[in-house]
């Protein structure tokens, strides 16, 4: 027999004054299942609490209906209150009558027919409430940071630095990412590779920090504190153990001639090679596509060479199995390629390169040794046109976003080619100056003002060839004229997309993403670095395009998540999770397809002998987030979501 | 003259955008029509069809559902699957004779305080304007099937 108390609370005016909360009192005071039912002023107040407290006790009542404000403001509260009078928290529920009632409706008789309603519902519902425990979970004190970029060794070393274990993957042979190509940063014009360099070593050095390079995610099991992950070590052909990082073989490699994707084309490497002179770890990697040995059978020069007997031909991937209790998503980005804009002529004209490019021509370990030179006959351009929102901002052929970036990264642009080539004039097109940030404006300002780039606001409709110059014909919308310039290198700011491979890995760790595939957070404002995956954190460029300030800043967000993370032994959770009755589960599978979580298992029913007779679903409370999707999939009535079970909204329905 | 027929509506919303657009109407204190009762879920996703159904044959005569827009459910997808169930219940519905006017589908985000008042407005008057429903209150009773779990 149900012993349900009712308390109806006041709220002060707030409540009393538009609804009868004596007549309520009565009136639920008649409702079967009701032992007590009680008004007072401020029900979350010391003493309305303890006379919640009381009325338990001296009632042994089996359900609570707190009538008061939202569930949102003082569930909490009451639950907590229930817990101390020695009631299960989840025999518990809030009528809300005073956000969706009392200050709603301004007719007393009306306001408080409906709160009759939403009260009686609710002793209808907890009538049918189960005691439920807090789910608990351990947790896996180490951090798996999986992107070697600026994002990820921030987010790596902010999480070791606080003690916590690290393994840090990168697919690359080296760390670094794209911020070890770019030349100088704004809007300080430091040297790019001058500060992350020392971060790339202090990563790699760091007694917390284990460093996984040339490696790849393969699968991602489990939930938040408690992952498996499984990491594929390519095969460099060289032995990390053995090699000193000489770089002999490097020289001797005759396979000089491959375009190096570091220089983005521009540079050749060899087959072995590291992708520049600082990476880290300084250990070379054999290119298989391109090694004479692994095409003919015949060179082996490397080997001969190598005087720590550390190349090996015959070296396969491995697998590491990793357990992990958080996962730091900072896969950065891509530049879009620019072919799409035929009437541009990148891939046509070697001159029209994009902004990566040119970091690397301006860079001091780029192909040029930081000279601007044009790729076409290494002549020095005395007039460079550069082209904003290429591809950004274009949702006929590029992208609907901007990338953030670009605007400043041009105006860094005309800058160097200003320190760089005297003489040399720099005109830009561009849509508007996007210059938000600290120090940005005023940069951008200098570009215009000290270093005299001639901002042009307007589309380009073509470039074309002509007597050895590249004709850029576009538009004024300031002046209203068309403009035409012959230039001797035309520079796209290409625009920032996400990893080809975006959407694919997104699956593997089982996170959201956007149209674009960039990685989708929790909430845009208040859960910005989480992912919609309890114990998945994001960091960097593959959530959104960004500049490092604002990567290394959401790294350091994404640690500290991981630490609070850590900080506890177990994770408590709320039990409002999935369950499955296993005797009359079918096992169609419906709910596995529903779930957004791969929160749904198949589990084998075995008889004494260990034969499987039943393959039925399998609720991993862990994972379960509780929206109960796979409840109203399954076909049998078997799945049901504790705190809203089938029979709890029912009741809730019939007693309105 | 006859007094104005006051609808019985039941909401089924989800607990992360509608109610909480429904609590910001409260705090805005926002005026509108008393007729709706809400039932808070998780997500859309758990609405079944035959909570619609129970609350027809409890004796409601609206029924409206509303969640995340789409793209901004909690739990990333529930409310597509939502949307994706309606779209072939609503069919059934008007297949079995019950107007599938009676039951209203929206979107409001925790946001749009505003855009819940107008809505439950909007919704009471149109059900005012279809009137009772009591197609099936006989059936239930010859068949003896008491509205009840």
């Amino acid at each position: 027999m149900a012993k349900i108390g009712v308390f109806i609370c006041h709220c002060g005016e707030n409540i009393g004054a538009k609804v009868d909360c004596t007549k309520l009192a009565a009136a639920m005071g008649e409702h079967p299942g009701v032992a007590v039912s009680v008004e007072y002023k401020y029900f979350c107040s010391d003493p309305g609490q303890e006379s919640v407290k009381r009325a338990i006790r001296d009632n042994n009542l089996t359900g609570v209906v707190v009538a008061a404000c939202s569930p949102r403001m003082h569930e909490s509260t009451f639950r907590k209150a229930c817990a101390e009078a020695g009631l299960n928290p989840y025999l518990c529920e809030i009528a809300n009558i005073r956000e969706q009632c009392s200050w709603v409706h301004t007719d007393k008789d009306q306001a408080t027919e409906k709160a009759m309603d939403i009260t009686r519902s609710m002793v209808e519902k907890v009538k049918r409430n189960n005691k439920l425990q807090p789910i608990t979970v351990p947790v896996t004190r180490r951090a798996l940071v999986i992107g070697g970029g600026i994002a990820g060794i921030q987010a790596a070393l902010d999480i070791a630095n606080a003690g916590q274990e690290v393994v840090l993957v990168e697919r690359e042979p080296t760390l670094g990412g794209h911020m070890a190509q770019l030349s100088e940063t704004f809007p300080t014009l430091d040297c790019s590779q001058c500060i992350m360099t020392p971060r790339m070593v202090e990563a790699a050095q760091h007694p917390k920090i284990r460093l996984l390079t040339y490696a790849e995610i393969e699968s991602v099991d489990g939930y938040i504190g408690n992952f498996s992950v499984r990491v594929r070590m390519k095969s460099r052909y060289v032995d990390i153990n053995k090699c000193t990082g000489c770089g002999d073989c490097i020289t001797k490699c005759p396979a000089k001639k491959i375009s190096s994707e570091f220089d983005c084309g521009l540079g050749k490497r060899t087959a072995i090679y590291t992708p520049f002179a600082q990476s880290v770890p300084n250990i070379p990697v054999i290119d298989k596509a391109n090694c004479i040995y692994f095409k003919n059978g015949k060179c082996k020069i490397c080997s001969k060479t190598c005087q720590c007997d550390a190349i090996d031909f015959d070296m396969q991937d491995t697998f590491e199995d990793l357990e992990i209790g958080a996962i730091v998503v900072a896969t950065g980005f891509q530049v879009q390629n620019n072919t799409m804009y035929g009437e541009y002529g990148y891939g046509k004209y070697p001159d029209v390169i994009n902004g990566l490019q040119f970091e690397r021509f301006a860079s001091a370990s780029g192909p040029t040794a930081g000279k601007i030179l044009r790729p076409s006959d290494g002549a020095e351009p005395k007039t460079v046109v550069f082209i904003q929102c290429a591809g950004s901002r274009d949702p006929s052929k590029g992208v609907r976003y901007c990338s953030k970036i670009c605007c400043m990264y041009t105006a860094k642009h005309a800058m160097l080619y200003a320190h760089k080539v005297h003489g040399g004039k720099a005109h830009i097109f561009y849509m508007d100056i996007r210059a938000a940030g600290k120090g940005y404006d005023e940069f951008s300002r200098r570009a215009i003002e000290d270093d005299e780039a001639s901002y042009l606001r307007g589309r380009v409709s073509k470039v074309w060839q002509e007597n050895g110059k590249l004709m850029v014909r576009g538009v004024d919308t300031l002046l209203g004229r068309p403009v035409e310039i012959a230039a001797d290198m035309v520079v796209l700011a290409t625009a920032i997309i996400a990893q080809p491979d975006a959407k694919e890995f997104a699956k593997t760790i089982g996170i959201g993403y956007d149209e674009y595939g960039f990685y989708n957070e929790a909430h845009l404002k208040l859960r910005p670095v989480e992912s919609s995956t309890a114990g998945v954190f994001l960091a960097g460029a593959c959530q959104s395009p960004k500049d490092i300030p604002d990567s290394v800043a959401q790294a350091s967000a994404t640690a500290s998540k991981v630490l609070a993370l850590f900080s506890k032994d177990m994770l408590e959770r709320e039990p409002v999770v999935a369950t499955n009755n296993e005797a009359t589960c079918a096992g169609c599978w419906g709910c596995v397809l529903a779930c957004p979580y791969n929160a749904i298992e198949q589990k084998d029913i075995v008889d004494r002998s260990g034969r499987v007779i039943k393959r039925v679903a399998s609720v991993n409370p862990g994972l379960c987030q509780g929206c109960g999707t796979c409840v109203t999939f399954c076909r049998s009535n078997s799945l049901d979501l504790a705190g809203f079970t089938e029979r709890q909204i029912f009741a809730e329905v019939m007693g309105l | 003259m006859s007094e104005t027929f006051e609808p019985e509506i039941i909401a089924f919303v989800c607990t992360y955008c509608t109610y909480a657009g429904a609590d910001l109407a409260g705090t805005s204190r926002l005026k509108y029509a008393p007729n709706v009762r809400i039932i808070r879920l998780p997500c859309t996703g758990r609405i079944s069809p035959m909570f619609i159904l129970k609350a027809l044959q409890k004796g409601a005569d609206g029924v409206l559902i509303s969640g995340c827009h789409p793209g901004d459910c909690h739990f990333t997808h529930g409310n597509y699957h939502a949307r994706r169930r309606w779209m072939v219940f609503r069919a059934l519905l008007d297949f079995i004779g019950i107007p599938p006017e009676r039951v209203k589908y929206s979107w409001i985000s925790a946001a749009e305080g505003v855009k819940f008042a107008e809505f439950i407005n909007t919704v009471t008057e149109d059900i005012r304007k279809l009137g009772p429903f009591e197609q099936y209150t006989q059936l239930i009773e010859q068949t003896q099937a008491p509205a009840s779990l």
